[in-house]
């Protein structure tokens, strides 16, 4: 997508954004690597990676548009598609499988009417799978945004939901 | 037990750099930086016999030594908060609770290296680790103890925080690396070692959360304490996460060479619902997996390399009668498959090879020639791959043939489970 099309969609970073930006450059001896937090702060500031939003960042670093989007790709935590407001990651690696992740899921499906990989009509919720996340010793586990929930039953998942709007 | 590195983890308001001043917090750094040299510094550790704790076990010492005599400038030290090993979870606490304690033993090793910086590169998941962190990196300067002529010795240094966003792979040093320069996480041909062309083409030494934990603690006691402790050739302490069928998953910091057996009985409270023990995961799902009759051997790395395994992380995954090794193994390939960085084509290709026969296998359409296949398979991605996610993917598999063929037969044979398992989608 050119430029002037990344203009007309309005992408620009907040002055907070680009605060946060400039303060990582003194950080780097090359502003290579800035992608990966330039790009965390798209995703914060656009909810998500769309092929303008992209562009946006590739133009601010001034870095080709398909190393920003190689990037983007290659990496489970940016989001190039839409989420529901609270995604939901069900760990299902070996130790949380073991003490019954294939449970915990089946319960969220059933529970919000989605299947992983889905979004809820009112956009609340998206459900997925990730690999291990390192609380295998309180497994099973989910992590919702940036929380994580461990130790999860079935008995407790629905006070969870119900505490996320 | 718990009472060197995992010591501060409960106490009230541990993370504060109060709380860590109080109980002689940053003396270790004071002592290194006003009685030894740098060099004194790498051969203290040296002397030590510390290993690193992030699966290979490389001597910390030499690979200081290595990095010191590059005289190219600057350099740096990575430290691989990137914890993703499956069944891994014993850098967390130290980063969420304790964090002083690694920036001390990151600023020490800082010193002994002649490093410039460094970047603690944290899984993007540890978002509450990352904040810790940036917070008593905060204190840190405050304190004098990060910034310019730190201790009023010319040595100027700084330590930045440096999230990752989603890829196991990131976790081995020459991906971490790329990652960090901020490119898709890939990882490069060795040589040339990244001691030599690491970061940014500088020397860079990379060490695990864990192995950095320990340098504060062998400063103040010394190098003699540290070496008597559990097996000559493995020293030291060791946190162990225990997971999957126990009465008492956690971490348990003991001496290397703590025996298995003690780990699951003994401090993880045994196997869950009074069942038998059926396997073990030694090290984390790249290590071959173990039978009970294997769980005498000590925890080191010796030791559990003498019985076809690895010390790997320390990630002890327990499983009871219940469960299918196939399943395990389809399960923990399909994890591998979705790692792989894709940049060398036996990884790539052949670890969704496997996927694919274990899933025909576990659904009860294999054929006996799969297990051939499988293990032809493995013979093409083992010592042939750019990075050891190779030779770990393929772990699961080849020990899962050698010690549970019996399952794989009576699935092929008699198109059936051996526990009975309902073939499932996503999980095991
Ligand atoms: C696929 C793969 C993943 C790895 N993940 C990690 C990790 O998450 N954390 C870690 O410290 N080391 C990890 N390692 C090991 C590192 O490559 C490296 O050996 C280690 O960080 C060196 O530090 P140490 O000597 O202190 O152990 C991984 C290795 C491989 C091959
Ligand atoms: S072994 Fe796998 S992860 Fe390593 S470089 Fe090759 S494709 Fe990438
Ligand atoms: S296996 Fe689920 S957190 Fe490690």
């Amino acid at each position: 997508m050119a430029e002037t099309e990344t203009k007309k969609k309005g992408y620009a970073f907040s002055e907070e954004g680009m605060r946060k930006l400039k303060g990582l450059m003194k950080d780097y001896p090359s502003t290579d690597a800035l992608l990966l937090p330039a790009l965390y702060i798209a995703q914060d500031e656009f909810g998500y990676l769309d092929d303008a939003a992209l562009q946006y960042v590739a133009d601010l670093l001034k870095a080709p548009r398909s190393k920003v989007y190689g990037v983007a790709t290659y990496y489970t935590m940016y989001k190039t598609k839409p989420t529901g407001r609270h995604l939901i990651q069900v760990c299902t690696n070996l130790s949380c499988s073991l003490l019954g992740a294939e449970h915990i899921l089946n319960y969220l499906e059933n529970k919000l009417g989605i299947k992983v990989g889905e979004t809820t009509p009112d956009n609340r919720f998206t459900l997925i799978t990730v690999e291990c996340l390192g609380s295998c010793g309180t497994a099973p586990m989910m992590q919702i945004n940036d929380t994580y929930y461990e130790n999860l039953a079935e008995e407790g998942i629905d006070r969870i939901l119900e505490g996320l709007k | 037990m718990n009472d060197i590195l995992l010591k501060n983890i409960n106490r009230p308001n541990s993370i504060e750099i109060e709380t860590y001043l109080k109980d002689g917090g940053y003396k270790s750094l004071e002592k290194a930086l006003k009685e030894y040299t740098s060099k004194e510094v790498v051969d203290i550790v040296q002397k030590s016999g510390l290993r690193g704790r992030g699966g290979a076990g490389f001597p910390t010492g030499k690979k200081w030594e290595f990095a010191a005599a590059d005289k190219n400038t600057p350099r740096y030290l990575l430290c691989n908060a990137d914890e993703g090993e499956p069944g891994t979870f014993k850098d967390r606490p130290i980063i969420e609770k304790d964090p002083h304690q690694l920036l001390e033993g990151i600023i020490i090793s800082g010193y002994a290296i002649g490093a410039a910086a460094c970047y603690i590169y944290i899984r993007g998941e540890y978002d509450y680790g990352a904040k810790v962190l940036e917070k008593a990196i905060a204190q840190a300067y405050d304190k004098g103890f990060l910034g310019k002529k730190i201790l009023g010795k010319k040595f100027d240094y700084d330590i930045y925080v440096h999230k990752g966003a989603g890829a196991y792979v990131c976790g081995e040093e020459t991906a971490l690396i790329e990652s960090l320069e901020g490119k898709r996480g890939q990882s490069r041909i060795k040589p040339p070692f990244p001691v030599n062309v690491g970061v940014w083409g500088k020397p860079t030494v990379i060490n695990n959360v864990e192995t950095l934990a320990n340098v504060s603690h062998i400063i103040k006691n010394g190098p003699e304490w540290f070496a008597k402790m559990g097996p000559e050739k493995s020293p030291g302490p060791k946190i162990y996460s225990v997971s999957g069928h126990v009465n008492k998953p956690d971490n348990y910091e003991l001496v290397m060479g703590t025996p298995l057996k003690d780990l699951i009985y003994k401090y993880a409270g045994g196997i869950k619902d009074g069942k038998n023990l059926k396997a073990v995961i030694p090290g984390g799902a790249s290590t071959p997996v173990l039978k009970p009759e294997h769980i005498d051997v000590k925890m080191d790395y010796e030791s559990v390399g003498a019985v076809g395994s690895m010390l790997g992380s320390g990630a002890v995954v327990v499983m009871d009668e219940s469960v299918c090794m196939v399943g395990v193994a389809r399960r923990l390939l399909k994890f591998f498959a979705h790692e792989s960085c894709g940049k060398c084509s036996p990884c790539r290709e052949g670890t969704h090879w496997l996927v694919q026969i274990l899933d025909r296998i576990t659904a009860n359409e294999g054929s006996i020639e799969d297990i051939d296949l499988m293990l032809d398979i493995c013979d093409n991605i083992k010592g042939k791959t750019f990075c050891p996610l190779g030779d770990g993917a393929i772990n699961p598999v080849l020990s899962t043939i050698k010690h549970f063929r019996e399952e794989y037969l009576m699935h092929i044979e008699e198109k059936r489970c051996p526990v009975g398992y309902q073939h499932s989608r996503w999980c095991l």
